[in-house]
């Protein structure tokens, strides 16, 4: 029996995106699904109710009829609390949820014996997420939606121009924050032709800001700040203070600043205080993306565009809904994607499947009981720091010998290995009788005269090394030779007969190996050829 | 011969043993690093022989045995074929394994071995001859597992007994316990009790341990298996106060340990776990998991003649021969296809893997008895850069090695292994047997990439008739 998804209008004031696009519903079809469209969902984003049917989607009125006939909803925003008791029991819901920001509403839904899969709990490090990260996709819109609006309300040209009306001089544009959305904006604003200058306290970002156009302006001030997961983490006292530093030397000098500083559950960071807005250019512009989160910047008013000492300081909270038609089709996707992994079988069940770490990362409501948060990911990505170092050191390795000495070990490793090692010396020293130690010191040495020799092995040549080096463990014999018959000293008691088919066992053996492996290792070596 | 004589002898021939190993570090050199070895062998050998600690009434003894287990040793290294030269090293391992062990007995029972010795001369005697005789039991039974694994004459999957960590910790607190015992037994009849429960346990110990690992992870065992067999006879030699033996054994002993841990770098694995035995349980062994990412799409199957018709056209290719090869006895075909497009004008080249096979360097060794020449071999680290200018890199019986997972995936068993980047070349093709994932028991995304094409069929049998084509 396939199951239907539905896909409900928006109750949200000013949301006007929609969580399934015509195209997507092809495709579901396809996936064995049966797709509900409530009457009126895709009016905000352009996308109208005779192209849904089209489509192949079943157009329901009304919002009540359409929760009660669907086991699976799409959605966007999170549920309000009427759509929660709308939720059939036992049904799924996938959608934006914030589950640390909202454990109210997951508690409701759990109530619901619901399944629950928050696009926004994706792990995004996993690389095979990255086509269902809706996070990234309403980012990248909403960045290309904030260089419009700073457009819109900046009284210049972005790109310079020499005319014969005049010189132009080009707008500047700092961007604050080098995330998806600060990346989308970096492109978007070089794209129209501004002096784009950008600020993220991860130091591996300046690339991909430059990559886009963009100029990456740096803290004069040593801290790494990733923070996991792709975000940044909060940064220390001397660094805030260096950073202000710049940012303030940034708003005398630039035109345009766009914020996207974001650290995930806490409130947005105030980079731009009152004193700097003052000290911009009349006409200047300022667009805060994190508004929602209380703004980047001390006068932002949420949700308003407010002209502060001159300055237009854009606040809107919904970014990316101006730009509906684009961020519902790239959010539909998203979810299509998820549906596949869902769907394996193509034949219009799901199985929320707990052992893939991506689903399990996803769910944060499984029939009825919270799952969130999600265990720590078994493999975490690198860490960012590292990436590169290892990304290099196969390259490193070139040639042969393995590079046995090309990376010195860490100081302290090679601390703890010496201490190791010089206690192990010290025992031996303490206890053993001085014959010991005579062979002893033979066997150490010849350990390191071993290494030092096998390093150079090709690999190409393991084979017949491992089988001379056979052969030549074959020198046991020796130990069964001399207890075959040795030169007695007193008239002690020896049991001859036993000492001598030990002995005589051990020689054959060893001398099988002996000439086997001489003679094995020559048939091999003469086959090598150039 | 004088007890000097026979020392400045035993120098000679430790000297030679290095020389010997190091010449291997070359083709051009490896062949007269190999008589160095045999040199060195019959001067140890005749110096022991006529030295001081052997009277003449052993010597019809001694040429008895050697010249039964020269003909055996001899027999065996012609008529082996060399896709079956895993199996005979391991089984050479447990030679000196079991030796070792006869070794130890045969000295423990002589009181003559101990007579002349102090109290405390004789505590540390007593406990090199225990040492001795666990590692040439360990070695020995694991060997002959090793061995039944690698020819067939047992499962390949890893055997795994709950609770096995806990069983060898049990049992090295026995072999522990039995060795004070054995310390402090007053007689030679009172020490043999626990001598053999400890040999029981050491040898049920080794099977234990390469019953637990995977076909997959055969080469680092094999290495393993003889750098224990080194250990063994280092032991040996402190038991019977031999330098030579000491020297011979540590060296035997590193370059085992080495070639193992090189071998872990290949598969990413950790040294440690893997010398302790037993690979670790947790990722460590190679099970199936739900968790690496199933990779989805078409995979496009290609005839053979389309395959020759693809390699007749190509400028650049590569091969990359794995595990199958050796099993379908393919290389030699291998080398005809090379030889006749190497005579067009095609670069041909060989991407090796250090784990494709069984064995270190067990590809190189295939490749030189098919007449390959060594320089058109070349390591996955000398040739991976060079794939995005290959036209087409041809995977013959490899699997995990060419794992794109390996890189792309973090939740992939295999997730940072080494692999040779085949999915770069312009066009990759894949022969295999069938669909089935290879020993690590992951699925292989490179066959659902556009540009790869999967020729299905016994690898010798589809290169016979690529040949066919090529030649037609």
């Amino acid at each position: 029996m396939p199951l239907t998804i539905g896909v409900p209008r928006e109750v949200f004031a000013g949301e006007k995106r929609v969580a399934t696009v015509p195209d997507v519903v092809e495709k579901l079809i396809k996936l064995g699904f049966k797709v509900a469209v409530e009457s009126g969902a895709g009016d905000a984003a352009n996308f109208s109710d005779e192209v849904y049917r089209t489509a192949g989607a079943e157009i329901v009125d009304g919002a009540a009829k359409l929760w009660a006939g669907s086991d699976i909803v799409f959605k966007v925003r999170g549920p309000s609390s009427e759509e929660v008791g709308l939720l059939r029991d036992g049904g799924t819901l996938v959608s934006f949820i914030w589950p640390a920001q909202n454990p109210d509403l997951l508690k409701q839904l759990a109530t619901k014996k619901a399944t629950v899969l928050a696009i926004d709990s994706l792990p995004r490090t996993l690389s095979r997420a990255q086509k269902m990260d809706a996070l990234t996709s309403q980012a990248g819109v909403a960045g290309y939606r904030a260089v419009i609006e700073a457009a819109n309300a900046f009284g210049r040209f972005f790109n310079g121009q020499i005319t014969a009306a005049g010189k132009v001089p080009p707008a500047k544009v700092f961007v604050a924050g080098a995330g998806v959305a600060g990346l989308a904006a970096i492109g978007t604003a070089a794209g129209l032709g501004a002096i784009v200058r950008a600020n993220d306290t991860r130091a591996e970002v300046a690339d991909q800001v430059v990559s886009l156009g963009g100029e990456f302006v740096k803290v004069d001030y040593e801290e790494e700040g990733s923070g996991g997961g792709g975000y940044a983490k909060v940064m220390s006292e001397g660094f805030q203070q260096a950073q202000r530093e710049m940012y303030a030397k940034q708003a005398k000098e630039v035109d345009i600043i766009i914020t996207t500083a974001l650290i995930p559950g806490k409130p947005a960071p105030k980079l731009i205080t009152a004193d700097m807005v003052k000290s911009m250019k009349p006409g200047s512009v300022i667009v805060d993306m994190a508004a929602e989160q209380g703004g980047n910047c001390e006068l932002t008013e949420p949700g308003q565009v407010a002209v502060k000492h001159g300055v237009t300081i854009v606040g809107y909270t919904d970014l990316v809904s101006r730009l509906a038609r684009q961020s519902s089709t790239l959010y539909s996707s998203n979810l299509f994607r998820l549906t596949e992994e869902l769907c394996k079988t193509k034949d219009g069940i799901i199985d929320v499947n707990m052992e893939d770490e991506a689903i399990r990362g996803l769910t944060v409501i499984k029939e009825g009981s919270i799952t969130w948060p999600p265990p720590a990911p078994k493999l975490p990505a690198a860490p960012p720091a590292a990436a590169k170092p290892a990304a290099a050191a196969p390259a490193a390795k070139k040639g042969h010998g393995h590079g046995g000495s090309s990376e010195p070990m860490p100081g302290n490793k090679l601390a703890i290995m010496f201490g190791v090692v010089a206690a192990l010396f010290w025992f031996v020293g303490a206890n053993a009788p001085a014959a010991f130690l005579a062979h002893f010191t033979v066997f150490v040495l010849a350990c390191f005269v071993g290494y030092m020799v096998v390093w150079n092995v090709k690999p190409a040549l393991h084979t017949p090394l491992m089988s001379v080096t056979n052969a030549i463990s074959s020198i046991i014999a020796i130990g069964a030779l001399v207890q075959i018959a040795p030169p007695l000293a007193g008239d002690l008691a020896r049991p001859e007969e036993w000492i001598r088919w030990l002995a005589v066992g051990g020689i054959v053996l060893a001398t099988i190996n002996m000439f086997g492996g001489f003679a094995v290792t020559q048939r091999m070596l003469a086959m090598f050829r150039k | 011969m004088s007890e000097s004589l026979a020392t400045v002898s035993y120098i000679g021939a430790t000297i030679l043993f290095i020389l010997c190993l190091g010449g291997l570090s070359n083709q051009e050199t490896a062949r007269r690093g190999n008589l160095y070895g045999v040199i060195g062998m019959t001067i140890a050998v005749l110096a022991t022989i006529f030295g001081p600690h052997v009277t003449s009434a052993g010597l019809p003894w001694i040429i008895a045995a050697m010249v039964i287990g020269s003909g055996i040793g001899i027999y065996a290294a012609r008529v082996v074929q060399m896709t079956q030269m895993p199996e005979l090293v391991a089984l050479m391992h447990s030679m000196v394994g079991l030796a070792a062990m006869l070794v130890g007995y045969a000295n423990y029972i002589d009181p003559a071995a101990a007579a002349n010795l102090s109290s405390a001369e004789k505590a540390i005697h007593e406990m090199e001859m225990y040492i001795g005789v666990l590692i040439g039991a360990v070695t020995f039974s694991g060997s002959v597992i090793a061995f039944g694994k690698l020819s067939g004459k047992i499962g390949g999957k890893p055997v795994l007994l709950p609770g096995r960590h806990f069983l060898n910790l049990l049992g090295l607190l026995v072999v522990i316990y039995f060795g004070r015992e054995f310390l402090h037994a007053a007689t030679i009849a009172e020490g043999m009790t626990p001598m053999i429960v400890m040999t029981v346990i050491a040898l049920l110990f080794g099977i234990h341990m390469v019953m637990a690992i995977g076909g997959a992870d055969m080469p680092v065992v094999v290495s393993m298996l003889n750098s224990y067999s080194g250990w063994a006879a280092a032991a040996t030699g402190f038991m019977l106060s031999n330098d030579l033996l000491i020297v011979t054994g540590a060296l035997v002993g590193s370059s085992g340990a080495i070639l193992s841990y090189i071998m872990c770098s290949a598969m990413n694995r950790h040294f440690i776990s893997v010398i302790a035995g037993g690979f670790g349980g947790d990722g460590g062994t190679p099970a199936p998991t739900g968790g690496g990412a199933q990779p989805a799409g078409e995979v496009s199957p290609i005839l053979a003649a389309e395959t020759a018709e693809l390699l007749r056209e190509a400028k650049n290719v590569i091969i990359v021969p794995g595990y199958g090869m050796a099993v379908a006895q393919a290389q030699h075909t291998v080398y005809e296809i090379t030889k006749f497009l190497r005579e067009k004008g095609v670069n041909v080249r060989f991407g090796i893997h250090p784990v494709a096979g069984r064995m270190p360097g067990h590809m190189n060794v295939l490749l030189a008895e098919a007449k390959v020449p060594y320089d058109v071999v070349f390591e996955m680290d000398e040739l991976n850069d060079d794939f995005p200018q290959t036209d087409v890199a041809m995977v013959i019986g490899a699997n995990d090695i060419v794992n794109p997972a390996a890189q792309d995936d973090p939740a992939s068993p295999i997730a940072g292994m080494p692999v040779l980047e085949v999915w770069k070349a312009k066009t990759s093709i894949v022969m295999k047997r069938s669909m089935a994932s290879g020993y690590a028991g992951v699925d292989n995304p490179l066959f659902y990439k556009d540009n790869n094409r999967m020729l299905f069929g016994d690898a010798k049998k589809m290169l016979d008739e690529v040949l066919l084509v090529l030649k037609a």
